[in-house]
C-alpha cells in the first residue's frame, strides 16, 4: 500500500509523535498523519477527512478509545477503516474488549517500531 | 508473571517494568542506583493512580534536566528544545511503567485500572494518603537520579 493517511489518537502529544515516527520507520507507505487528542476529536476528524488507518489509545479524557471505536462504526466516512489500539492497558480482558468493540489489532506500550510494523502491516494488507 | 500475593517480588517487577520502558521507548539503559540518591533537585513528579484490586499511586520523580533528556530521547530533539513536552514525556513514562507493572502481576491486568497521569513541578509539597506500603527504587538515567515509587493503599 502507498499514500496511506493515518490518524493517531492519543492525549499525549509526545506519544503521538512517537507513534508517527514508528509508522514512518516501519516503511508502511504513510503519506500523511492526522492527530487527535481524544475520541471525540477523532470522530470529528474522520467525519471531515478520509483516513486509511487509525491508531488509538484507550485511556483518554473526554472520550476513551473503546467508546470511540464503538461510535466509529456509525460513521459512514469511516466504514472499513481499520483501528489498531495502542495502549498501556495490555491485559487479556482489555484486548478482548477492544477487539469486540471493533478494533483490528492491539499494541501494548511500551513498544518498538518493529512491533508497530508487525501489527499494522497485516491490518493494511487485509484492507486492500 | 508475578503472583499478586507475594509482594516481596514486586520490587524486582517494578524495576523490570521501569527498565523495559526506558529501553524500548527511550533506547536508553537505566541503571539501578547503588545507594539512595539525595532528593534535592527532583522537582518533577509524575503520578498515575491505580484503582481496583490494587489501589495506590505510582510516581516517577526526577530533575527538570532529566525530564528534558527523557523527552529528548523520546522525540529525537535536543534537550534544550524539549520545552513543555518534558512534562508530557515524564507523564507518559509513568503511565507506561504503571501499565507494564500491573500487566506483570497475575490478576492485576484486568483487575486494576489506571488514571491518566498528573505531573507536578516543584518539590515543596506534601502528599497525604492512606498508605499501607511503599515500594521505592532509585535508578540513574544518564548519571542523574530517577525515583520510582508505588504507594499501596490496600
Amino acid at each position: 500500500m502507498d499514500n496511506i493517511r493515518a490518524l493517531i489518537v492519543d492525549d499525549s502529544s509526545v506519544m503521538r509523535k512517537i507513534v508517527e515516527r514508528s509508522l514512518r520507520q516501519a516503511g508502511l507507505g504513510i503519506a500523511q498523519v492526522l492527530e487527535a487528542g481524544n475520541g471525540a476529536e477523532a470522530l470529528a476528524a474522520v467525519q471531515e477527512h478520509k483516513v486509511d488507518l487509525i491508531l488509538c489509545d484507550i485511556n483518554m479524557p473526554v472520550m476513551d478509545g473503546l467508546e470511540f471505536v464503538q461510535q466509529l462504526a456509525g460513521v459512514e466516512n469511516a466504514k472499513g477503516v481499520p483501528v489498531v489500539m495502542i495502549t498501556t492497558e495490555g491485559s487479556e480482558g482489555h484486548v478482548v474488549q477492544a477487539l469486540s468493540a471493533g478494533a483490528r489489532g492491539y499494541i501494548r506500550k511500551p513498544f518498538t517500531s518493529d512491533q508497530v510494523k508487525e501489527h499494522v502491516l497485516p491490518v493494511l494488507a487485509d484492507k486492500q | 508473571m508475578t503472583s499478586p500475593g507475594s509482594r516481596d517480588c514486586w520490587i524486582p517487577t517494578l524495576q523490570l517494568a521501569m527498565q523495559e520502558v526506558f529501553e524500548l521507548m527511550l533506547a536508553s539503559p537505566l541503571e539501578l542506583a547503588t545507594e539512595p540518591p539525595p532528593e534535592e533537585g527532583l522537582d518533577i513528579t509524575s503520578m498515575v493512580g491505580l484503582a481496583g484490586q490494587l489501589c495506590g499511586i505510582l510516581s516517577v520523580r526526577c530533575s527538570a534536566k532529566s525530564a528534558a533528556q527523557m523527552a529528548s530521547r523520546m522525540l529525537g530533539v535536543d534537550p534544550e528544545k524539549a520545552g513543555p513536552e518534558m512534562w508530557d514525556a515524564v507523564g507518559e513514562i509513568c503511565n507506561m511503567v504503571a501499565g507494564n507493572f500491573k500487566n506483570k502481576i497475575n490478576g492485576l491486568g484486568d483487575g486494576c485500572m489506571l488514571s491518566v497521569p498528573t505531573v507536578i513541578t516543584g518539590a515543596d509539597y506534601n502528599v497525604h494518603s492512606m498508605v499501607n506500603d511503599n515500594l521505592q527504587t532509585a535508578f540513574l538515567f544518564q548519571g542523574e537520579p530517577v525515583l520510582v515509587s508505588l504507594e499501596i493503599h490496600n
